[in-house]
């Protein structure tokens, strides 16, 4: 086993990514992601990590070099928020249907207007349909873990595609945490350099980035559809495999907590899911039952797992910390289209939740219970979702 | 085999491409590779010249090549640049090839930003003036009264109103080791700037003024003609420079500039009436102030 330190989360991160030995690291500055790109700076200033650290000019440019960097056949990383996020849209795209693998932290943030640095999920969700795996960590130590694992999925020769670790701003990347940190000879047997089947090379030269007219288009798209599939399968295998040198096993891409016999099950990712945990334990002491899953990995969606987890609840309360405005929540859209048409299933609530860094403590996560399971008990399930501690004398 | 199939196996950019007969770029691309040999590694941004070299199953690049969008090929031509020398195989030089649209607008924070950083890539601006992968709209290279679709001859207008965009200078001001400008109606002198360029490391910049038969407006025979009236008539003037200083200038016996502009259909308008012609004296004075700036004329001395 490794040290065990109390750390800043984002000191936790540029660990693992040290850990990993990126060859090349490409980042913009923005709030909250700041300190993991600073200390991954201080690293290679001080010669303690060997990468090519590019300072570009935005995050297009952060993820674009990383787009070349990785063709070229380097392991690499970058780290945004928000509007930083944002920018490198269409970079993201571009380099999952082109297959260059990354990794990238996408540190939670709100997204403009207003413009604000708190926290909340808009900037990752937005980034959904790109090609992205996206992973979302509870607590600092998993988003370590996930860190170590992201590598070793973007760079499998089935997936070859970029990796999102999602962390909670501020709540994770500037908490302090304990971090059991994992010994560098650990980390190298379970991650080994990047070797990609096509490099940029001068003796068998390769064309990549092709123009396509209406003849394979579709079929770029379905192979990745099919990728993803495949990362369902491989993902869990590969945190089971870390978690044989770490001894931490969070389950795969869900982890459900307290699900077997609940009526109520509460659905949510990123780090809102530990106060969730005390809240359920709360709830189950009263006698309420209340169960929680948390979604470790979105993308690609665990649509079966979930569906195993709650089939037997009478109600599924979603928390998005987002919203698709004209309709619901990303997670709740999901988790309806899912779960639609299969028999007996619970109804699913949405809930619009801790946007723009707004509060959720165990009682607001009582009061969706029962603002869930009245909607359950309601002749109809609502078309709207339900916003959770909206300021009446604001929006009146 | 015969000889011509034979030439044909060494072109490090093949035959069989789908630019337009008498594209200018692409003739250029093939001489900027003869030159570079294949010791390279090349990026494209959106346009022309990746529509045209890549319909997918199908590449004439018998060198490593990327393209991945419009806006980011200097970032991408970094981050090759940085894998390959983290690799340890920084004997393959990276050379990025671009448009004017993604150069001088687009992608312009991108070019500043490698610039800026210095990093070890040889950016390569195949000029046409316009956006011509998208129909040939306004860009900020198109010169002076130039008719685009997006900044069209009207009643009210006569085609582009602003200057181009010096960007030679701007790169220049970055600080670059080599910054020199081409026309690939001279092949050998595109070339030996291609050989001096590579002969450095860092950042450096070739821009390469590319005739485009089809947006232009001339007959497909006529690239290497309107390329070199260009040239005379001092509206393009090719220069070389080394840390900011000028360093050398190909000379011309200047010719009037309604030379080269007549045989354009975007500057017919030029010479339709009265204005026409005072426009055309307007250009003859930017002409003149550029041979008067970098020394051109070869009857007047100069450097
Ligand atoms: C972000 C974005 N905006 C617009 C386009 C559409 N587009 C593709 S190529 C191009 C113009 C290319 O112009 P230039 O760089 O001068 O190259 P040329 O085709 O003239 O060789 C445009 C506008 C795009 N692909 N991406
Ligand atoms: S439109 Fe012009 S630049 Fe584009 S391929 Fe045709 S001739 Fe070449
Ligand atoms: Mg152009």
């Amino acid at each position: 086993m490794g040290a065990v330190k109390v750390v800043e989360g984002s000191q936790a991160v540029a660990e693992a990514v040290r850990a990993c030995r990126p060859q090349v690291i490409s980042a913009y500055p923005i709030s909250p992601q700041t300190h993991i790109v600073e200390t991954l700076a201080q690293m290679v200033a001080d010669g303690e990590l060997g990468s090519r650290y590019l300072r570009v000019e935005s995050e297009f440019s952060a993820a674009s070099v990383l787009a070349g960097a990785s063709c070229a056949g380097s392991r690499c990383y970058t780290a945004s928020s928000s509007q930083g996020l944002l920018l490198m849209t269409e970079v993201l795209y571009a380099s999952a249907g082109m297959r260059l693998p990354f990794v990238i932290t996408g540190v939670n943030r709100s997204i403009s207007a207003p413009i604000t640095i708190q926290v909340d999920q808009q900037d990752t969700i937005s980034l959904r349909d790109t090609g992205l795996i996206q992973l979302y960590a509870e607590s600092s130590q998993e988003a370590y873990d996930m860190h170590l694992a992201a590598f070793k999925i973007a760079e499998d020769p089935g997936i070859m595609l970029p990796v999102m670790v999602c962390m909670d701003g501020w709540i994770l990347t500037h908490s302090y945490e304990r971090i059991d940190f994992l010994d560098q000879q650990d980390v190298d047997r379970f991650l080994p350099p990047f070797k990609p089947a096509n490099l940029m090379e001068v003796e068998d030269p390769k064309t990549w980035g092709s123009y396509s007219e209406e003849n394979v288009l579709m079929e770029f798209r379905y192979a990745l559809q099919k990728s993803m599939d495949y990362a369902q399968e491989r993902i869990p295998q590969v945190m089971g495999d870390l978690a044989s040198y770490t001894g931490r096993d969070y389950g795969g891409l869900i982890e459900a907590y307290a699900t077997d016999d609940a009526e109520v099950i509460l659905v949510a990712m990123g780090s809102v899911t530990g106060t969730l945990k005390d809240a359920v334990d709360q709830m189950r002491e009263a006698g309420r039952k209340v169960g929680l899953i948390k979604i470790r990995c979105f993308r690609p969606f665990p649509a079966r797992q979930i569906w195993e987890a709650v089939r037997g609840a009478k109600v599924v309360a979603v928390l998005d910390a987002n919203v698709s405005l004209g309709s619901e929540g990303a997670l709740g859209l999901d988790l309806k289209a899912k779960l639609c048409g299969r028999p007996d299933g619970p109804l699913v609530v949405d809930f619009i939740a801790g946007l723009g860094g707004r509060e959720i403590n165990p009682l607001v996560a009582e009061d969706i219970v029962d603002q869930a399971l009245e909607a359950a008990q309601a002749p109809t399930p609502p078309w709207a979702p339900i916003w959770v501690g909206l300021d009446a004398s604001i929006v009146a | 085999m015969n000889a011509s199939a034979q030439e044909n196996r060494m072109e490090l950019f093949a035959p069989g491409h789908r630019a337009c007969h008498g594209c200018g770029m692409a003739l250029s691309v093939r001489h900027i590779l003869k030159a570079t040999g294949n010791q390279v590694a090349v990026v494209t941004p959106t346009g022309c010249l990746e529509t045209f070299s890549s319909p997918y199953g199908y590449s004439p690049w018998r060198v490593p090549w990327i393209h991945h969008l419009f806006e980011n090929g200097p970032s991408v031509a970094s981050g090759v640049a940085a894998a390959l020398d983290a690799q340890g195989r920084g004997d393959v030089r990276v050379v990025a090839i671009g448009g004017d649209g993604s150069t001088f607008d687009i992608g312009f924070a991108a070019l500043s930003g490698m610039f800026e950083r210095d990093d070890d890539v040889l950016y390569i601006c195949v000029d046409n003036g316009a956006y011509m992968n998208t129909g040939g709209q306004r860009s900020g290279a198109t010169p002076t009264y130039a008719s685009t679709t997006t900044d069209p001859v009207g009643k009210l207008r006569p085609g582009k109103l602003q200057h181009k965009k010096d960007l030679p200078a701007i790169v220049a001001a970055h600080g670059a080791a080599y910054v020199a400008t081409a026309s690939v109606a001279y092949r050998k002198d595109l070339q030996k700037k291609v050989k001096r360029a590579m002969e450095f490391h860092g950042a450096r910049y070739l821009q390469i003024d590319t005739p485009c038969p089809s947006v232009w407006g001339f007959p497909s025979d006529h690239t290497l003609e309107v390329g070199r009236l260009g040239v005379a008539s001092g509206l393009v003037p090719l220069f070389e420079m080394e840390y900011g200083n000028v360093t050398k200038v190909r000379k011309i016996k200047p010719i009037t500039v309604d030379k080269y502009l007549r045989g354009q259909k975007r500057f017919r308008h030029l010479f339709a009436d009265e204005q026409g012609a005072e426009l055309v004296a307007k250009l003859q004075q930017m002409a003149d102030a550029n041979i008067a700036k970098y020394g051109l004329s070869s009857q007047s001395g100069g450097q």
